[in-house]
């Protein structure tokens, strides 16, 4: 068995379900803001739920480096994919 | 995250090469190429979006405080997973069974919720052929579904092994294992929920 402390996972639940009622009032309060401050806002909390998700649930903190260096590489595969989707939209055509 | 990681918990298994049981890292390995799945979902919906000249708010059309008590479902069943493997850790087997149908229950809510607000959705003229948003949001939504749906198939069989007593404190694998997917699963609907119901 992996010998590492469990963490809290109560406490991880509760702070989940606080940023996601987070998001709901932000998308509300900023629903007329630019789109860089709402989504900027919005991307950036979801992306901390999901790093609490698999780094406590996931156990992912607690395993290997060798699993954290597959799934690392598995995200960076996945920006490049999604940066060369958006750079074709905003660089400038030829 | 540790480096001396060593024991793990297949006592009855012989040690793989990396150290890892190989029925986890199978897992990981499987859960990194539905990165890649969900990404090209993703990606393709942020480049059509930005591409169009206007987008539907979706607000307008969704409704976005029964999907914010389904992400509160989801959330919750990650919880009673991550607590079942933490029980069968314990020799609780007891609690293993009660959190494993706990998970399997909030998985079914969630499909069930889905189910209502498709139909909802459907009702109300707002069909996958009727705009690009629309398209987008059941091919996302839908895939999603598809793959809680798979999950809780999956974690009937878990449960039933639970209540068959096949799991112990040394050999508890496959609740590792169908918890790794479940949260994953949790945590794709987390990005969809914002990216596709909150922007």
């Amino acid at each position: 068995m992996n010998e590492h402390k469990h963490p809290n996972y109560m406490a991880i639940f509760w702070i989940l379900l606080t940023v996601t009622v987070l998001e709901v009032g932000y998308s509300v309060l900023f629903a007329k803001a630019p789109k860089p401050i709402l989504i900027g806002g919005l991307v950036g909390l979801a992306a901390f739920k999901a790093l609490l998700v698999a780094l406590y649930f996931m156990h992912l903190k607690f395993e290997r480096k060798s699993l954290g260096i597959i799934v690392a590489s598995t995200l960076i595969l996945g920006a490049i994919l999604v940066s060369v989707g958006i750079g074709e939209h905003v660089l400038p055509r030829p | 995250m540790t480096d001396h990681a060593t024991a793990h918990d297949h006592a009855l298994e012989p040690p793989s090469a990396t150290g890892i049981p190989h029925d986890k890292l199978g897992m990981w390995v499987f859960l990194c190429s539905e990165v890649m799945f969900f990404t090209g979902l993703i990606g393709a919906y942020i480049v059509l979006r930005f591409a169009s000249p206007s987008w539907p708010h979706p607000g307008n059309t969704l409704n976005i405080w029964l999907t914010a008590l389904n992400t509160f479902i989801l959330i919750c069943s990650s919880v009673t997973m991550v607590k079942a493997l933490e029980s069968v850790r314990n020799a609780d087997l007891r609690k293993l069974k009660l959190f494993l149908s706990m998970t399997l229950l909030l998985g079914a809510i969630f499909l069930s919720i889905q189910f209502y607000e498709y139909r909802h959705l459907l009702h109300a003229g707002f069909n996958p052929h009727v705009s690009l948003f629309g398209s987008v949001f059941y091919t996302t939504t839908g895939f999603h579904g598809f793959h809680v749906f798979c999950g809780v198939v999956c974690m009937a069989f878990v449960t039933g092994k639970a209540f068959l007593g096949k799991y112990t404190p040394a050999h508890h694998q496959g609740v590792e294992t169908i918890g790794l997917y479940w949260h994953f699963v949790d945590l794709v609907w987390i990005i969809l929920f914002t990216i596709i119901y909150l922007f």
